[in-house]
């Protein structure tokens, strides 16, 4: 991750601003920047989007091409994940330094897709076994302002909504040929349902508090941030953790209780009515109720153990990371 | 835990109701500026072609027979006597270097040091390559303990006598030539022997941080805004911000009623 040298004085000012819930730019620790949503931006995708977060800018491109559906997954089409981290955003990333983030954050978007509900790929299917569409997403950092997990997801979500994949017919010859008829109206496209795409929330661990939405200074006092991916309904697609400092289950269910409890259906995501005139889903996260909190075992700190106690009636988790 | 989102929308350009006097002349890289031959060039404009051509994006400055070209957006190029604010990134032998958002990295000669540690310095010298030797004559500059730093373009900030500022608001601002602003909590008594030597680590009072954090927006908005940066406008600029929440400032609507309102008030005290 682009990092920024800060001084000790500067860290602590930092870390106790955040103890007294009062950031460096007068933001609670759960309150977000101001986000800039733009689809349709480049032109010879097949859907785009543009999202900035502060001093983070994400450009994401959707390409849809056919391709051979996978040989476990014969009734379905797919999706492949691109991170470009750009020289631009930061010299850290010249030549092959920007790599790794890349392979990271394209490894955590594989994650947080790899699930039934997010996106309905069957009807990516144009006939089993044998056609399909491959949705190619390419992300490119143009610029790194901190939390770049959300911009990101976000952005994902946006470019999917804005796809428009043209509609196909398949014609079968007397032979058993086929042959693929593409409609004659460049506007005659499939959209897809982007309800249950899930958007990623990062809490980043300072001091004994955590903050929501972290820039880079904020980043750099942080030892350890948690990833969640939540969808709309509740439901929780992936949790991560990273960072090279440790999370002691009791702050991570803390954090996970935070977030649902702090989070309900009328504050968290306000959408400006811009916004809603984009159309665009809102994201919402419910509240769960607490007691369903299985009894906490305060001596486990295997992430098996933190999975099983997880039992939370609304929000199912979906998939848990092995690691 | 809001979340707030919105799409973008263009720039509005800065109302010409508040227009100056005098209109600039803004000039591109490759534009003449004049024809006339009797003039000495300055930074800025090469000869070519029988004409002084612009090299740089900016306002062209006319000093009698002297024109050159002030470029709006540019690096800090170094000048002796200015006062800048500098983040140490390397460690070497007989020497420091510091980064100071120019070309090239400045360096502090540890012989050049009243005290160990040292960060607030002034230009010594500057190389012939644009790298400049700074040094810590006395004990006001040095090390800097608490506080923010708010990174600029080093063409908004305004040369004056002094850059080191005691707001009344309760917190203290360092104006650096090269763009980097530092805000910190007034000191409350000022050590003489201890310089910048030992930093301060104790937490800030809340009320402190407010002051601090809505000082920050305040530079943050004026600098977008491309408002040149000193202690007066800061201060009009703190002060119509005080009926807004602090993390709303730096939201666009907000931040150009504040800035439209500093500039009005800038003119009222000028003319």
């Amino acid at each position: 991750m682009a990092s920024v040298a800060l001084s000790e004085a500067e860290k602590v000012y930092i870390v106790h601003g955040v103890q007294e819930d009062l950031r460096v730019d007068g933001r609670g620790c759960e309150d977000y920047r101001c986000v800039e949503v733009e689809t349709d931006v480049v032109s010879n995708t097949s859907g785009s989007a543009r999202v900035k977060l502060g001093h983070t800018d994400i450009l994401v491109g959707v390409k849809a091409e056919m391709g051979t559906p996978k040989l476990e997954k014969p009734n379905e089409g797919y999706l492949e994940f691109f991170v470009d981290c750009s020289a631009s955003a930061t010299p850290e990333f010249e030549g092959r330094g920007g790599d790794d983030l890349g392979t990271e954050i394209a490894n955590t978007l594989y994650r947080i897709f790899n699930n039934k509900s997010s996106i309905d790929l069957k009807s990516l299917c144009i006939s089993p076994r044998e056609h399909c569409w491959v949705l190619y997403v390419d992300v490119l950092l143009l610029e790194c302002g901190g939390n770049l997990f959300d911009a990101i997801s976000v952005a994902v979500k946006a470019a999917l909504f804005n796809t428009r994949i043209p509609r196909v017919r398949v014609l079968e010859d007397e032979e058993g040929s086929k042959d693929i008829e593409l409609s004659d109206d460049p506007y005659d496209c499939i959209q897809l349902s982007v309800e249950n795409v899930p958007c990623i929330v990062t809490l980043c661990k300072i001091g004994y508090r955590h903050v929501v939405d972290a820039t880079l200074q904020e980043e750099a006092c942080s030892l350890a941030s948690l990833l969640v991916s939540v969808t709309s309904k509740g439901v929780v697609t992936c949790i991560r953790k990273v960072g090279k400092g440790s999370l002691d289950p009791e702050s991570i269910f803390e954090m996970l209780e935070h977030l649902c409890m702090a989070v309900t259906s009328k504050t968290l995501f306000r959408l400006a009515s811009a916004w809603a005139r984009c159309c665009m889903p809102p994201c919402r996260v419910f509240y769960t109720r607490r007691r369903a909190w299985g009894p906490r075992d305060r001596k486990s700190d295997s992430w098996a153990d933190v999975h099983s106690s997880l039992q939370l009636p609304n929000v199912r988790l979906l998939l848990f990371p092995g690691s | 835990m809001a979340l707030e989102m919105r799409l973008p929308v263009a720039r509005k350009p800065l109302s010409e109701s508040l227009g100056r006097e005098s209109k600039k002349h803004l000039v591109v890289p490759g534009d003449t500026i004049t024809t006339d031959t009797g003039f000495m060039r300055g930074h800025g404009t090469y000869m070519g072609e029988e004409k002084l051509i612009a090299s740089v994006a900016g306002s062209v400055e006319r000093v009698n027979k002297l024109i050159c070209v002030k470029a709006l957006k540019t690096r800090y190029n170094g000048e002796v006597g200015d006062i800048v604010v500098g983040r140490i990134t390397e460690v070497q032998q007989k020497r420091w270097k510091v980064e100071t958002n120019s070309r090239l990295d400045s360096v502090l000669l540890l012989s050049s040091m009243n005290l160990p540690g040292g960060e607030l310095a002034e230009v010594q010298a500057v190389f012939s390559d644009g790298a400049v030797s700074l040094h810590t004559r006395s004990l006001k500059y040095g090390k800097l303990g608490q506080g923010v730093l708010v990174q600029v373009s080093p063409s908004l900030v305004k040369r004056q006598k002094t850059h080191f500022h005691d707001l009344p608001c309760g917190a203290s601002v360092i104006l650096g030539n090269n763009g980097f602003i530092w805000v910190y909590p007034t000191p409350e008594h000022k050590e003489d022997d201890a310089g910048g030597f030992i930093a301060n680590l104790e937490p800030v009072s809340l009320t402190d941080r407010e002051v601090i954090s809505r000082l920050r927006n305040c530079i943050v908005s004026l600098a977008t805004q491309r408002m040149m940066l000193y202690d007066t406008s800061i201060l009009y600029c703190y002060e119509a911000s005080l009926p807004h929440q602090i993390k709303d400032i730096l939201k666009p609507e907000i931040m150009e009623e504040i800035v439209m309102e500093t500039r009005q008030r800038l003119l009222e005290q000028e003319g």
